[in-house]
């Protein structure tokens, strides 16, 4: 746990050991992406998330199409966001040829004409038949981006620090009454706006409606404001199990693919919530004017496959976005256990699921973070 | 002669030309290039000319005329379907939120079914924040190719209908506060810092050379160590569950449900960052106490002065280069510093890097980003004056 967490902030932290005030070493790293962008012609940089869910990116599917092409595949870690693939796009020198993006991202990256448009022709039919178009759920899937993995988060709980009544809705993350004891929270609007509004009682189709009126935002922060005292924050997705693990806190926000490799991996007494969590996307993306456009969308389209897609449940409970997909989900590989009850688009965990809105997030993530960090302050 | 001292002198400045390139390079292009960012935002200006040109005729008060909403509307379709129009939109959203979809959405629809009569009533229909004056007033204002307004945002102001500088709602001021906090955090780790490390440095600086060696050691070792591996062990040792809030218990001092919070907070940033930033106060004072001969303090002895007269008049009065070096390179560093207070900082241990980042990373508000770094620059320099006037900057030393 530790050591992932390290390895997601390993570029951040190279530049703060060098002690350089983070904006120096920013702009640093621009000035010199023309001295690392020489690198081979033919090796296809993929950039993913790292973790265990970059181990899962590896096996699922760079080393079958390694096997399959003959073709190079590098694999780098990020941490989301825009900023290092618009420095390469705007200075004509892409030494990232795939991104691995959430939906939102990749949205806001192709109207911003970052990113190669991936027709859904060019995408391979289901392994039922049906044609890509019609295989991505509506609205999951950007015109940039192939691929597609549905991540949920959860709230989930350490076990042992509730030997009498269990929680079991989104409501109890917010009871300190019944459920005393400590929150994680990643620090951040997103998400959590959504999981106040639900808890105070605002119906799952009704959420970003009300987000879209001052006193809808008010209601959300007020919510926040009932538990503020007793929330521990989070930044990377490694932290809350390992906050969990530690009693650190009694319940957490949490990505259900790290809980799962936590309950699953390292025996954790831990349980998910599958009540009101938030449901995002994310694809494969091509970055505009990459050197390696072919192999690039070759890549895409062996990624994209129905099988590719149920392949990366093997490792990590994470969904296909695509419909056949998730029709081959079947056992995690080194433990041999059944997926389907751990995956986010399993129909009982779905009772109560809210798909994240990149449209509104688009639109309002700036002053939401704002109105965020003023309440963090006060 | 004077043709040898030229050739000194070019020697001299061939010596030093890889690294005075390697700087300019490197460092003051870039710095410079970020100053230029926080005034000079020229992308929307040179996406939309025929709307900004039409609406500097506007009046600003009442909605423009058909001519406007056509001219606007025919551009925005162009722009779209060259792919430029996202990165305008995003522009215009940063001054009022909504924008974005309001111009890709309106854009996206007459693109697909072009209005045969009024371009206005085409465009209110598809988004009725259109028939609204403040959407053409962030147009006209994010088409600004020089200006103010990534300075006005860090400082938490605004400019309202007909220009005039307000503040931001309340709800919705964060910049100021954070700067003074940031400088707040880095005065009380400069001022902990140097408590600690005066008498480490002392002990060093007058043990005999061996065991100084093992001291020295002991200073270098955690310096040498990765900075995200201090960091973690604090959380080990101080977090709600750890360490030393095991031991508290067990010992009888805290009782289960007084276990202290020492980190996610204020006070998990002032300690971890204490103890990443000690060496480079305790090394400056070193080697300056070094060179304070112990002699001058048995002289004073001799003539009768007390421990605490003699060390007051005459060995503080020459520890203080090293007291002045040390200091102003722990506050600087701690200024701008990111990974430490985003890790154990929590909710009030957050400094002005946290948002300095997130506009470089996710909003990619670049703009606002310079303009904070710039905002912080300023500062510093202004502080390092005044403290050149208070100690005098000739006097400081490294060793």
């Amino acid at each position: 746990m530790r050591s992932e967490l390290q390895t997601r902030h390993s570029a951040r932290s190279e530049a703060e050991s060098q002690n350089l005030p983070t904006l120096t070493s920013l702009t640093l790293a621009l000035a010199l992406a023309g001295i690392s962008a020489a690198a081979g012609a033919q090796t296809l940089t993929l950039v993913s998330w790292g973790g265990s869910y970059g181990r899962s990116v590896e096996r699922a599917w760079v080393e079958p199409f390694i096997e399959a092409t003959g073709i190079e595949v590098q694999i780098e870690d990020y941490n989301g966001g825009l900023a290092q693939l618009r420095a390469q796009v705007e200075t004509g020198n892409v030494f990232w040829d795939i991104v691995d993006m959430p939906t939102p991202d990749a949205v806001r990256g192709c109207d911003e004409g970052l990113l190669e448009f991936v027709a859904a022709g060019d995408l391979p039919v289901g392994a039922d038949g049906a044609p890509a178009e019609k295989d991505y759920p509506p609205g999951t899937r950007s015109e940039c981006a192939g691929g597609g993995i549905v991540s949920a988060t959860i709230i989930a709980y350490n076990d042992e620090l509730f030997p009498g009544e269990k929680p079991s809705t989104l409501e109890d993350y917010f009871d300190l009454e019944r459920f005393p004891g400590r929150r994680g929270m990643r620090r951040v609007p997103v998400v959590n706006l959504e999981f106040a509004l639900i808890a105070d009682g605002v119906p799952l189709d009704a959420v970003y409606r009300t987000l879209d009126t001052d006193e809808g935002i008010a209601r959300a922060f007020a919510k926040l404001d009932t538990i503020k005292d007793q929330i521990v924050f989070w930044e990377a997705g490694a932290q809350p199990p390992q906050m969990l693990a530690d009693q650190e806190v009694v319940m957490t926000t949490a990505y259900n693919g790290r809980i799962f490799n936590a309950q699953i991996l390292e025996n954790q007494p831990f349980t998910i919530i599958w009540d009101g969590q938030v449901q995002e996307t994310s694809g494969l993306v091509i970055a505009l004017g990459t050197p390696r456009l072919d192999i690039a969308k070759r890549f895409i389209e062996f990624a994209s496959s129905s099988e590719s897609l149920a392949a990366i449940s093997k490792y990590i409970s994470y969904s296909p976005t695509r419909y056949s997909g998730n029709a081959l989900v079947s056992t995690h590989l080194d433990t041999g256990i059944e997926m389907g009850p751990h995956m986010p688009a399993a129909e009982r965990n779905m009772r109560r699921a809210l798909n994240s809105d990149w449209f509104w997030w688009a639109d309002n993530r700036d002053e939401m973070n704002e109105r965020f960090s003023v309440w963090l302050s006060r | 002669m004077a043709l040898s001292l030229t050739d000194k002198r070019l020697r001299a400045a061939l010596l030093a030309a890889p690294l005075v390139i390697f700087v300019a390079v490197t460092f003051l292009a870039p710095l410079a290039l970020m100053l230029v960012r926080s005034v000079y935002e020229p992308a929307v200006a040179d996406s939309i000319p025929a709307t900004l040109n039409a609406l500097a005729e506007w009046d600003g008060r009442d909605l423009p005329g058909e001519e406007i909403y056509r001219i606007a509307g025919m551009e925005f379709v162009a722009l779209n379907a060259e792919r430029r129009l996202g990165s305008v939109a995003t522009r215009v959203n940063r001054l009022q939120s909504g924008m974005r979809s309001t111009m890709l959405g309106t854009a996206r629809a007459l693109g697909n079914d072009p209005p045969a009569g009024s371009w206005r009533d085409a465009m209110i229909a598809v988004d009725e924040d259109w028939a609204d004056v403040s959407t053409w007033l962030a147009i006209s204002r994010a088409g600004e190719r020089i200006t103010p307004r990534h300075y006005l945002n860090a400082l938490d102001l605004d400019r309202g209908a007909v220009g005039e500088i307000v503040a931001q709602p309340e709800d919705r001021r964060i910049y100021v506060s954070l700067l003074v906090r940031t400088f707040g955090i880095s005065a009380a780790i400069t001022l902990i810092s140097l408590m600690l490390a005066y008498p480490v440095a002392w002990l060093l600086a007058h043990a005999p050379p061996s065991r100084a060696g093992v001291l020295l050691l002991l200073v270098l070792v955690p310096f040498w160590t990765s900075l995200l591996v201090r960091t973690t062990s604090w959380i080990v040792l101080l977090q709600n569950q750890g360490v030393i809030n095991d031991l508290l218990v067990v010992i009888g001092i805290l009782a289960e449900e007084q276990r202290l919070a020492m980190i996610y907070n204020m006070t998990g940033t002032i300690i971890a960052m204490v103890h990443v930033l000690l060496p480079f106060m305790i090394l400056p004072l070193y080697s300056i106490m070094r060179t304070i001969p112990p002699r001058h303090m048995q002289a004073a002895a001799s003539l009768g002065a007390s421990f605490w007269q003699s060390f007051r008049r005459v060995y503080w009065p020459q520890s203080l280069p090293g007291v002045a070096a040390g200091s102003l390179l722990v506050f600087i560093m701690s200024i701008g510093f990111y990974i430490t207070p985003a890790l154990v900082g929590g909710r009030t241990g957050q400094l002005i890097s946290s948002m300095i980042a997130y506009h470089m990373e996710q909003s990619l508000n670049w703009g606002l980003a310079a303009a904070l770094g710039a905002i912080l620059l300023l500062l510093v320099v202004l502080l390092y004056l005044i403290y050149n006037r208070l100690v005098g900057i000739d006097r400081m030393r490294l060793g």
